[in-house]
């Protein structure tokens, strides 16, 4: 790794782990609740009162954003641990145990990528309820991002399990009287756990982007709640872009994280 | 000339297959999703229309029957009637269609346009500062949500299909960079530099052919790419594309409307790959 790699590395775990911490001290950091009413102050802008000033509905713009990111950033995390995890179990299924589970898993995950992820994306959450309580709709929203997201990294793994199955030690493992759930459980699943992590951080700024798009199609988390999506539809009452330059906080903030997280991702990447 | 035959083949049954898989999916989807007619709240119906209501979503419930009713009403060229737009399908296509086709062409030109423009350069200028400055733009916009690059071109009032190429762009230039790269390390690739053939006569003899199949599976998956971005930038942008309608018809679960756009979206993507597929064994078998 060359000297300015490792700079950009430290920068970018640096950037990250400022605003996850100013996002899970939020209740301390906010002035004011994320859906509290400033009544006499809609629309205002900024002031030493409130930094980024107020929405529409008088809301303090910078408590919005802190509790945003906050859950942005634990629930993209929460979906792409249960998309690493989906993928692990029907990848690993379908490479360790072959034949017609594989074929019939692979075919899944085959119809799965051949629909266009945002439209996808889009479809299924659509037909799910929307007028639901806020925290239902955050569920919602990244519940079917982990379940929808399974499908590149299920090929991945069976890849991988593939492979390790015909391996020189499952080979001697099984030889030697070792049971499958053994072979299973202490020879091949750690050999996967890097595939895995890959996967997993891998779908976190994925995670991050689609919920930011159905966010401002408002199909993402519902108000009071706010997201990063939720935030960037804002955008949308906008005449000109240099109005109210403060709107544009939430976009920057997260531009920065998800060009931090691919910063970190840069070595990984492998071509298709 | 057999095995090109049975690849065919097998190419054409894995379209077929995942279309109307695709198009189960949707129907499936939407049916089991919780839903309920608004008519059912109309106080001037009798219990009798709501029951008859009722008994006319059970018969769409069976998600097998309907979707034998409408294959055998594709096969003569029907495609059902929009439920909210109260139009034939086929008509909301026929209109819609030419628009998406016109903003992927041209988003795809842009994309493709500013990737190998901003890659091709970087087989010859390794490293640098043109190297970063590229990697840095095709960063931040990899890092933009679809939408908010709609709505900003929006406010912006440039073209929406600037925008597709945009977002396009980055995935481009990323795999155009690494394919030239591990081109450029090729044995054959430093003989000929090595014996003074100028870079256009090495790039276009020596750093494309071998790589062809991997640059035809690179505009296979481009064209998902932007098909997925579409859908968001008409949205914000109002275009009144195949995206766009998607988009209603998701919201107003229009039953016939939704199989027939997954249809043709899954199509679309799967016969792009197949393509590439094909294309790229016929390259190899004739290198």
């Amino acid at each position: 790794m060359t000297h300015i790699q490792n700079v950009l590395r430290n920068f970018s775990i640096g950037i990250l782990a400022t605003v996850f911490l100013a996002s899970l001290f939020a209740g301390t950091l906010a002035p004011a609740s994320y859906a509290k009413q400033f009544r006499e102050d809609p629309d205002s802008p900024p002031s030493r009162q409130h930094w980024l000033g107020t929405d529409d509905l008088g809301r303090d713009r910078f408590s919005r954003v802190l509790y945003g990111t906050r859950i942005s950033l634990l629930m993209a995390p929460a979906a792409a641990l249960l998309a690493a995890a989906l993928a692990g179990l029907l990848g690993g299924a379908a490479g360790y145990l072959g034949g017609w589970t594989e074929r019939g898993l692979m075919a899944a995950a085959d119809l799965v990528l051949s629909l266009p992820w945002l439209f996808l994306l889009l479809a299924v959450r659509a037909l799910l309820p929307l007028n639901v309580p806020p925290l239902q709709s955050v569920t919602i929203t990244f519940l079917i991002l982990g379940c929808l997201g399974w499908a590149a990294g299920a090929r991945v793994v069976c890849a991988g399990a593939k492979s390790l199955r015909n391996s020189d030690f499952a080979l001697q493992a099984r030889a030697q009287g070792c049971s499958e759930a053994r072979l299973l459980l202490r020879h091949l699943a750690p050999n996967l756990r890097p595939l895995l992590l890959a996967q997993f951080w891998i779908s976190v700024p994925v995670f991050i982007l689609a919920e930011a798009n159905l966010g401002v199609l408002g199909l993402g988390v519902s108000e009071p709640l706010p997201s990063w999506g939720s935030l960037l539809r804002e955008l949308e009452g906008l005449t000109a872009i240099s109005g109210k330059p403060w709107v544009f906080v939430p976009l920057l903030l997260l531009i920065i994280s998800v060009t931090a997280f691919q910063a970190l991702l840069m070595d990984q990447e492998m071509p298709s | 000339m057999r095995p090109i035959a049975v690849l065919l083949a097998k190419h054409a049954a894995r379209i077929l297959l995942i279309t109307l898989a695709g198009g189960f999916l949707a129907l499936a989807l939407t049916r089991l999703a919780p839903n309920v007619d608004e008519r059912e709240f109309d106080v001037r119906l009798s219990d009798e229309s709501r029951a008859a209501i009722r008994q006319s979503h059970e018969a769409e419930r069976n998600v097998f029957h309907f979707y034998w009713a409408w294959l055998r009403g594709l096969a003569h060229g029907d495609l059902g009637v929009s439920q909210t737009l109260n139009r034939p399908v086929t008509e909301l296509l026929s209109e819609r269609l030419p628009v998406t086709g016109r903003l992927l062409g041209w988003g795809l030109l842009t994309g493709w346009a500013l990737g190998l423009g901003l890659a091709l350069p970087l087989a010859f200028l390794r490293g640098g500062i043109f190297d970063m400055g590229a990697s840095t733009i095709a960063a931040l916009f990899l890092c933009l949500p679809a939408a908010v690059l709609g709505l900003l071109f929006v406010l912006l009032r440039a073209p929406a299909a600037l925008a597709l190429g945009l977002l396009v762009f980055p995935k481009i230039f990323r795999y155009a960079r690494t394919l030239l790269q591990q081109s450029a390390n090729l044995p054959h690739v430093l003989t000929a530099r090595a014996k003074g053939l100028g870079s256009v006569r090495v790039l276009l003899w020596h750093y494309l052919p071998p790589a062809a199949g991997q640059w035809l599976a690179l505009l296979a998956v481009s064209i998902p790419v932007a098909l997925s971005a579409a859908v968001p930038i008409e949205v914000v942008c109002d275009l009144p594309g195949i995206g766009q309608l998607a988009w209603k018809a998701a919201l107003a679960r229009d039953l016939y409307l939704l199989v027939c756009l997954t249809g043709i979206v899954t199509l679309t993507t799967v016969v792009a790959k197949s393509l590439s597929d094909v294309l790229g064994e016929g390259l190899r078998s004739v290198a």
